[in-house]
């Protein structure tokens, strides 16, 4: 967990807080922390998205125990990348991961289930929704700290924040709400571009704006606050701190500024087919503009139908 | 059922050619499917896809933007070109989300083309008619 990349600064926490419950961590038990009475522990962070059983009867369990939580990472936040399960369902995500990938050899069609009997015995499985959910889905959340993973510099200020009792509004986001871009170093010259190319068909130019050169970088939909350190890396911006509170949806967000920039000379003269062929350069749309916030998002997944 | 299904249509029109364009439908007389709500902007490039999805999901059956016609027509300039480009980046993620396409429209419409507006709101009603409500309503 990042938590424990605030290295030294880490015993200064553990200095000011008694940490009751960290399975990643620590060597607790869930029985004990079952056993505290409701309400009695200050603070919770909670990581992971709300995929299976187990992940609500935690998220409920940490809700009645603490008296804040903040949802922390991407996962928690908005959904994280397994939140592109929603573009399935578990029965079509169970056959592609256990019957249909070339390299699985499963011949009797093994698959998780929630209970089986073995020996008599009666074993159980948490079972995993079909709809992945962030936190504030399943519980009430305080709040949010984005980012896969959050950056150090975030996670130390939000723990001052905490430990001063200086936190701000219940259900705000503990960074800045502006854009990327806002902080990215690269110039902008606001050209059009008529090309996009995938990572590796171009080696980016380390000064210019990476949309300016056709690359697909998630700067003008995402919340700042993380450095823009994949920028700093040649890497374009993957959306991983989700939008700002200003944006809904930061899949549609993408498509208005990507839309806004996309575009040939002599494009006016275009027919749709012409324009077809262009927008088709994006691949995977879904993937690529929701990669961390499906689950978020104003739609939340793929339609399923009633058969 | 199927038949009592009457569909709830959103239609943005841009102020300068398609809100006249409609405007010139009603002071014709022209009548026209009664399944439209108007909602007025500046520019077809001023729809964020946002608003697109925010319809549906609060159980719009179709959505229609309209526009002044590329190549020159747009007061803005460029607009009409950005809200096509959005339009057709919007349809690819309708359909990686499993909602028909066809639910959402882009027309070009003048300002002098109040048959045209009629035409195209009859179409357009028939065909989301044909397709049914809105499977998000239910969800």
């Amino acid at each position: 967990m990042s938590i424990v990349d605030l290295a030294e600064k880490l015993t200064d926490v553990f200095n000011a807080v008694e940490v009751v419950f960290w399975p990643t961590a620590f060597d607790q038990k869930l029985k004990e922390f079952i056993q505290l009475p409701d309400g009695s522990v200050d603070l919770g962070f909670y990581h992971g998205s709300i995929a299976n059983e187990e992940n609500k009867e935690i998220a409920e369990l940490l809700r009645k125990k603490t008296k804040t939580i903040i949802a922390f990472g991407a996962c928690a936040c908005h959904g994280g990348v397994p939140g592109l399960a929603n573009l399935t369902t578990t029965k079509e995500l169970f056959a592609t991961v256990y019957k249909e990938t070339p390299s699985t050899e499963n011949p009797d069609f093994t698959e998780p289930l929630s209970e089986t009997k073995v020996d008599g015995y009666s074993l159980h499985l948490p079972k995993k929704f079909d709809t992945v959910q962030c936190l504030h889905d399943c519980v009430d959340v305080d709040y949010y700290l984005p980012g896969c993973p959050p950056e150090v510099p975030l996670v130390e200020k939000a723990i001052e924040a905490i430990l001063t009792g200086k936190l701000p509004r219940k259900g705000e986001t503990l960074a800045p709400n502006r854009i990327l871009c806002d902080e990215c170093p690269r110039k902008r010259e606001e050209k059009k571009i008529s090309k996009i190319y995938r990572l590796q068909q171009i080696i980016p130019d380390q000064e210019k704006c990476l949309l300016d050169q056709g690359i697909i970088c998630l700067g003008p939909s995402t919340r700042m606050g993380c450095g823009a350190k994949c920028i700093e890396a040649n890497m374009p911006c993957r959306g991983c701190m989700g939008p700002t509170s200003k944006t809904l949806d930061q899949g549609a967000k993408m498509i208005a500024s990507l839309g806004s920039v996309l575009g040939l000379e002599g494009e006016e003269l275009m027919s749709e087919d012409e324009v077809r062929t262009m927008v088709d350069q994006v691949k995977d749309l879904v993937g690529t503009f929701y990669m961390f916030t499906l689950p978020a998002s104003i739609l939340k997944r793929k339609t399923m139908t009633q058969k | 059922m199927a038949n009592k299904f009457e569909p709830k249509i959103l239609g943005f029109l841009c102020n300068w050619c398609s809100y006249a364009g409609a405007d010139l439908a009603g002071t014709s007389r022209t009548q026209y499917s009664p399944n439209l709500r108007i909602i007025r902007v500046m520019c077809s490039g001023r729809v964020d896809p946002t608003f697109v999805l925010a319809a549906l999901k609060n159980g719009v059956d179709g959505v229609l933007i309209a526009g002044c016609h590329p190549p020159s027509d747009c007061h803005y300039l460029t607009g009409n070109l950005k809200a096509r480009r959005r339009y057709h980046l919007l349809l690819k993620l309708l359909d990686q989300l499993g909602i028909e396409r066809q639910r959402v429209r882009l027309e070009w419409v003048s300002a002098s083309e109040g048959e045209k507006f009629a035409k195209v709101v009859n179409e357009f009603t028939d065909q989301i008619r044909a397709l049914g409500p809105n499977p998000l309503e239910s969800s």
